[in-house]
């Protein structure tokens, strides 16, 4: 461990955080559903397994470090999201369908 | 008021199943004592799942070989009512998570090194009593194997992360390994018992094992650049029934309860 790395603040010398994707079934796709720490890749889909498919809730892995993960700013919230409040036409609810397209 | 104990009788499938029970069971207890201990939340979990799926594998195990005992009896009286001398785990399995007693809350290398030459014994021997003559056996067999090959990467990972690391970690793992080293040779222990489990197909010679087992053991170790220790002669005698002090006190603390509270249910 270097000098550099020993006189940081506690926090920064934990292990990386990583954000975990679990897909629950062939077909669906991975959802989010918490983060861990860990050393590193092979050992964060390790702990994942360990962690969250410990019901069965699980086939498949994906683990992301939380440091690579590129966010909106919750400041810009408003200016980002609120301007679709009154745009309804955007949702496809004003096509007429066919009698022959049913459940949709 | 307390219990009284059973005993198991003499034949020789019975004891057979007894001894990976029992292995299984008393390596679940030692993990247990990790619960709520291990240095990082996510490998407390890890632990506390290898011990649950030690337990499960015992659970089969021993409800098979009270059938076959024909005394009646059942996992639980199996798992908790017999004396030292009727447990029939190697040795290795009951010695405390860490070299200098019972301290809390263990000593992480010793316990990861441990759980790795136990999970890759077990997955060999799970392995082979798939095609165990009995239909039980080998049923439970099918589900550990898999249970068993996961603990051995996990534990694998952790010895070549330790032996591989700083100073003190590789220290810690080489102390670990000079400790566990004599115990490992009853994993292989042969005899009568054996044998005759070997003649009616139920399960392997423990000794059959001994190669892949080795050749496993070894390529973890030079990963970990971890040396190998003198050869030992010493076999511990668990399978036996003869334990070392340690099980004393380890079967008091896993009694307790059914002892004090005969048919306590959760």
């Amino acid at each position: 461990m270097s000098e550099a790395h020993k006189t940081q603040p506690s926090s920064q010398n934990e292990w990386p955080l990583w954000e975990v994707f679990v897909r629950s079934k062939a077909g669906l796709d991975h959802k989010h559903c918490g983060s861990l720490h860990a050393p590193d890749a092979k050992m964060a889909v390790q702990m994942a397994r360990e962690v969250y498919t410990r019901r069965q809730e699980g086939t498949s892995i994906w683990v992301v470090l939380s440091s690579q993960i590129v966010a909106s700013d919750p400041g810009e919230k408003g200016m980002y999201f609120d301007p679709m409040e009154d745009k309804v036409y955007r949702h496809p609810t004003f096509y007429e369908l066919p009698e022959s397209v049913n459940h949709m | 008021m307390s219990q009284a104990s059973i005993q198991v009788g003499n034949k020789a499938d019975v004891h057979y199943l007894l001894r990976l029970a029992d292995a299984c069971l008393i390596l679940s207890q030692r993990l247990g004592e990790w619960c709520g201990h291990a240095p990082i939340l996510e490998e407390d979990l890890a632990l506390s799942n290898m011990a649950l799926d030690l337990v499960g594998q015992a659970r089969g195990l021993l409800t098979r070989a009270g059938q076959l005992d024909g005394q009646g009896h059942d996992e639980d009286q199996l798992a908790f009512l017999r004396d030292e001398r009727q447990y029939f785990n190697p040795v290795l399995m009951e010695l405390p998570n860490s070299a200098s007693g019972n301290q809390q809350p263990g000593d992480f290398a010793f316990t990861q090194l441990r759980n790795f030459a136990v999970a890759t014994w077990l997955q060999l021997l799970w392995h082979e009593l798939q095609s165990s003559s009995d239909a039980e056996v080998a049923a439970i067999a099918a589900k550990a194997v898999k249970e068993a090959r996961y603990q051995q990467q996990h534990a694998a990972d952790w010895v070549v992360r330790l032996g591989d690391g700083t100073d003190e970690s590789a220290a810690k793992m080489r102390a670990a390994l000079a400790l566990l080293w004599p115990y490992f040779n009853e994993l292989f222990a042969d005899d009568a018992i054996s044998a005759a489990a070997a003649a009616q197909g139920l399960g392997p010679q423990w000794s059959s094992l001994k190669p892949q087992w080795q050749a496993q053991m070894n390529e973890i170790l030079a990963e970990a650049g971890l040396a190998h220790p003198k050869p030992s002669a010493y076999v511990p005698s668990g399978h036996l029934g003869i334990h070392s002090e340690h099980m004393g006190h380890l079967l008091a603390e896993m009694q307790y309860l059914q002892r004090a509270y005969p048919g306590g249910k959760w």
